[in-house]
């Protein structure tokens, strides 16, 4: 089986803009959650929100391009060109059918809504503008990457809610490894609006806790929900020796990948499912449990989210579970895109040297018990990193990453 | 409307939408391969020209003759010769 390097990551985070910006967030444990009152007025429960500050989609792109593209492929689109200029890979490199984007999405509400409006606004469909239908589309990122990449080879965009962003990069392994491709720009990104969340509010979802900084509490006693974020992440993977051939600086390497569907519920996870994705993932790397130093838990702060996550740990790892680090801590739930900003996140503290902490973690819940989780930031970085993900309809993914 | 306001107009609105130079909008210039617009950029131009001129376009055929921004000069004059933009 041939080896997936990772050679460059790209991020429009709550955290940052840059990389610089978001590895430094991640070292002093500054938070991306805001609250917004106007949410009040329309009728939410939380005030409570990821916020992206200084991101211009201008500077990157002109009208003519975001026309036919919401806010979050524009952050994807610059994520992925930061990837590339870290991986020293100019766009050019990506065309060829060796080549591919395979990115995580499941919504693009605000522009549907958009679309009706346009509609409504001018009375007839050819008065609508020309970006609309574009814009609708759950593919919309590999979509404009593809015309604006200049792209050869395949791409696609997959969606499996909270995971799909692991499902994305996990596929873009597979396709190295079983080699049908060599190079592979995958990520995720999620939109970031009131529009896109009203709905998952109106569940009792999301936090209530005040102050916005200190709401997202995994693991911890007093979690009362999850705080909904965005952005984009984009991370360029490499066949292994290629990369190394070509003299690329490896990030990291993705050992083994691992999947599963709870199949019970499609809200409340079990207490098997995503095990399974864990252990699928430690058997296609070769490794045991006994190998992984720090567990990137997906831990979004719910109070039946993390209770079951914790009860897969525990049943994959027992009572020798290494550290666990909850980045939604930090960051809140960046939803379709956490899959693969939480990589991206790793390969950051990697290479400055550091692991982070967990915000907010004062004492477990009776149903988080046992878990580790990791408070105080190391000066070290983490070596092998299990990365799970899950999402609604039960859809669990495990990628285990070398770092450092 | 004279002739000149008309230019202006068109020059403005095809500006603003398709962020071109000024510089660049001479009679001559072709739409596609000098202005750069694509058969998407040639939907959202008549909605800017509706716009800037306050008309609706009832027949998009009369459209396909149009190759330069002179001949929308043109397609607009004829228009407010017909009466159909003041």
């Amino acid at each position: 089986m041939r080896r997936v390097a990772i050679t460059g990551v790209g991020l429009v985070s709550v955290l940052g803009l840059t990389r610089s910006a978001v590895t430094e967030a991640l070292y002093y444990g500054h938070s991306g959650i805001v609250s917004e009152p106007e949410r009040l007025q329309h009728g939410f429960r939380s005030t409570l929100t990821g916020r992206i500050s200084g991101f211009d989609p201008g500077t990157y792109l002109g009208r003519k391009h975001r026309k036919s593209m919401p806010d979050f492929a524009v952050q994807a689109y610059a994520a992925a060109l930061d990837a590339l200029e870290q991986a020293c890979l100019d766009v050019t490199d990506m065309r060829s059918e060796r080549c591919g984007l395979i990115f995580g999405n499941d919504s693009t509400v605000l522009s549907v809504l958009e679309q009706r409006k346009a509609l409504e606004y001018a009375g007839t469909t050819t008065g609508m503008g020309s970006g609309h239908i574009f814009r609708g589309m759950n593919s919309t990122i590999s979509m404009n990457l593809n015309v604006l990449l200049g792209n050869t080879g395949p791409s696609w965009t997959v969606s499996a809610a909270c995971a799909s962003g692991a499902y994305a990069v996990g596929q873009a392994a597979d396709q190295i490894r079983l080699g049908r491709l060599d190079r592979v720009l995958c990520g995720a990104a999620q939109e970031l609006n009131w529009q896109a969340v009203c709905a998952f509010d109106g569940l009792g979802a999301f936090s209530t806790h005040s102050p916005a900084q200190d709401a997202s509490r995994p693991f911890d006693r007093e979690r009362d929900g999850l705080i909904p974020s965005g952005g984009a992440a984009a991370l360029v993977l490499e066949e292994y020796s290629l990369a190394r051939q070509r003299g690329a600086r490896i990030l990291g390497e993705i050992l083994g990948f691992g999947w599963s569907a709870d199949g019970t519920s499609l809200t409340v996870p079990d207490q098997h499912g995503l095990a399974r994705a864990m252990q699928s993932a430690l058997l296609d790397a070769g490794l045991t449990t006994r190998d992984i130093d720090l567990i990137n838990a997906h831990a979004t702060s719910t109070p039946l989210g993390d209770a079951a996550e914790a009860a897969n740990l525990l049943a994959v790892f027992g009572a020798s579970c290494p550290p666990v680090m909850a980045l939604k801590s930090l960051t809140g739930h960046e939803l379709w895109m956490s899959g693969a900003s939480q990589l991206a996140y790793v390969i950051l503290m990697a290479q400055e040297g550091f692991t982070a902490g967990t915000r907010n973690y004062e004492e477990p819940g009776p149903d988080t018990m046992g878990i580790p989780v990791l408070t105080q930031r190391r000066e070290h970085p983490p070596h092998v990193v299990m990365n799970n993900a899950a999402g609604f309809g039960g859809a669990n993914a495990c990628i285990i990453l070398e770092v450092g | 409307m004279d002739n000149d306001t008309i230019v202006t107009k068109v020059n403005a609105a095809l500006a603003e939408e398709f962020e071109l130079e000024q510089a660049a909008l001479v009679p001559d210039a072709k739409i596609r391969d000098d202005l750069g617009l694509d058969s998407l950029d040639i939907v959202d131009m008549v909605i800017v020209l509706e716009k800037a001129f306050d008309f609706k376009l009832q027949n998009k055929e009369s459209l396909a003759a149009i190759r330069t921004l002179g001949d929308i000069y043109t397609f607009i004059g004829e228009l407010r010769d017909a009466g159909t933009i003041r």
